[in-house]
């Protein structure tokens, strides 16, 4: 546990120091959907219609951003080398670094949410049910992002690359999230969304740590 | 059991692959050829028309041996990528590279000719109700993704087992996206439209049988013979590849026959 609690304090420490890391991918989500109601018009029931689609599109391509640089800094200064070889339990250490990779995007756009909503027009009663939806759904984005994030930590080209393994992935999650919030709009409970979200979060949590280790290995070893 | 732990172990040896198989690239080669002639002759001249879609259900001669050959592909990847990963199998590696552009061409050509199909049938060459259109458009990016993982990676050894642990996340998330894709067609879909529902008769399905046999041959010619190119690439510094270069294969194994 020393080695989970250990690692997630670092992690927090280095987050809370490296702010523009944090706070881009966020700027880069509100000015991404700022475009949207520009280019839709401004038309609130056109943006309300689409809300769902694109507040989820946009939240994975938010965290294609944020997953891209998630093991390069520690992978050139060395202390992902050091963290492998010296930790008999690196599993742990993987799952204090998923989490706080979720704690500063998946959860600060939850935090976001209800304003992301207002702006896309959404009624005040699914705001609530938003949240949620992305509470349940943006861990799976996190963790099995963080895969790819690995595996192309050691490769000549990023961002680009990332995206092209990862969202493929993640098309289930897109297409529950979206029914979700859609169900919510037509005053439904998404209760089946958000059991397959919380499934595929929780799922994802418990593989992830071991698929990113050996991505991680895996560069290294080059 | 003392056979195949025998087999097991000989396909450590790259150099036992080349020459085992040599024999196999030719008749599965052959086979092959015979097969998809006879299976395509007959399906696309002699089989009866349909009596709703009349000629252009033909397509399926062509359509469903290569969709079916291209999932398989994937699973015979994740395979591949697991015993690369656990057994570090060299030989294992040389079939995750030589299967990769393969089953990409196979999903092209299977979401190529499911677009002329659908052309005549359903008046539309892309249909974003169907599940199955859908799930095959996404295996297609997963073998993008291999590929392009592999190129950009400079040291061979490394590409092949991140492509194997890309490829064994891919396949324990295929069923998932299935899954989320036929629930999503579900809530979409004003009217089923099925190419499985057919019941076809024995004249109808038989050449179909045979194609995708043979197609499953074409796997095996392709992979095996791209193995085969990729064995001498890597081995290109041995002396038995300059000896079988130099055209004494035959001595090649039975030197290592000695040892």
């Amino acid at each position: 546990m020393s080695v989970f609690t250990g690692q997630l304090g670092r992690e927090l420490r280095l987050a809370a120091r490296s702010r523009s890391d944090v706070l881009n991918p966020l700027v880069f989500l509100l000015l991404a959907i700022t475009l949207f109601a520009l280019a839709l018009d401004g038309k609130p029931e056109v943006l309300r219609e689409h809300a769902a689609g694109i507040l989820w599109v946009l939240v994975l391509l938010t965290n294609m951003l944020a997953l891209d640089g998630m093991f390069r800094r520690d992978f050139d200064d060395g202390s992902l080398e050091q963290l492998l070889l010296a930790v008999d339990a690196v599993p742990f250490a993987m799952l204090a670094k998923l989490l706080v990779q979720w704690l500063v995007t998946g959860l600060i756009i939850v935090l976001l949410s209800p304003l992301l909503g207002m702006v896309l027009n959404l009624p005040a009663a699914v705001l609530g049910t938003l949240a949620l939806v992305l509470l349940a759904g943006t861990p799976a984005v996190s963790f099995i992002g963080a895969i790819g994030a690995a595996l192309t930590t050691g490769a000549r080209r990023g961002g680009a690359l990332l995206a092209l393994l990862v969202l493929p992935l993640l098309i289930p999650v897109l297409i529950f999230g979206v029914s979700a919030i859609n169900r919510a709009l037509a005053d439904e409970p998404p209760r089946a969304e958000l059991y397959w979200l919380g499934a595929l979060s929780v799922t994802s949590l418990m593989l992830s740590p071991f698929a990113t280790q050996a991505g991680l290995k895996i560069a290294l070893e080059q | 059991m003392g056979i195949l732990k025998t087999l097991w172990h000989r396909l450590g040896s790259p150099r036992w692959f080349f020459h085992m198989m040599a024999p196999w690239q030719t008749w599965l080669g052959g086979l092959a050829l015979l097969l998809l002639l006879t299976g395509s002759f007959w399906g696309l001249v002699y089989a009866p028309q349909d009596y709703q879609q009349s000629h252009s259900f033909r397509i399926i001669y062509v359509h469903v041996p290569t969709v079916i050959v291209a999932q398989s592909v994937y699973m015979a990847l994740g395979v591949s990528g697991f015993v690369l990963l656990v057994w570090r199998m060299k030989l294992a590696d040389v079939a995750l590279k030589a299967m990769v552009p393969f089953g990409m061409a196979m999903t092209a050509l299977g979401l190529f000719t499911g677009a002329v199909w659908g052309r005549p049938t359903w008046g539309t060459w892309w249909e974003w109700t169907d599940a199955r259109l859908i799930s095959t458009l996404i295996l297609l990016f997963l073998y993008f993704g291999l590929y392009a993982l592999r190129e950009s990676i400079a040291s061979a050894e490394a590409a092949g087992r991140a492509c194997a642990v890309l490829a064994i996340v891919g396949l324990v998330n295929i069923p998932i996206i299935k899954y989320s894709v036929e629930w999503w067609t579900t809530l979409h879909q004003g009217e089923t439209l099925s190419m499985t529902g057919i019941k076809m008769p024995a004249e109808m399905y038989i050449p179909l049988l045979i194609n995708i046999l043979g197609m499953y041959c074409l796997f095996g010619y392709v992979v095996i013979a791209r193995m085969r190119n990729e064995i001498l690439r890597r081995e290109r510094e041995t002396n038995w590849v300059a000896a079988w270069l130099r055209g004494d294969g035959r001595t090649g194994m039975e030197s290592m026959s000695e040892h």
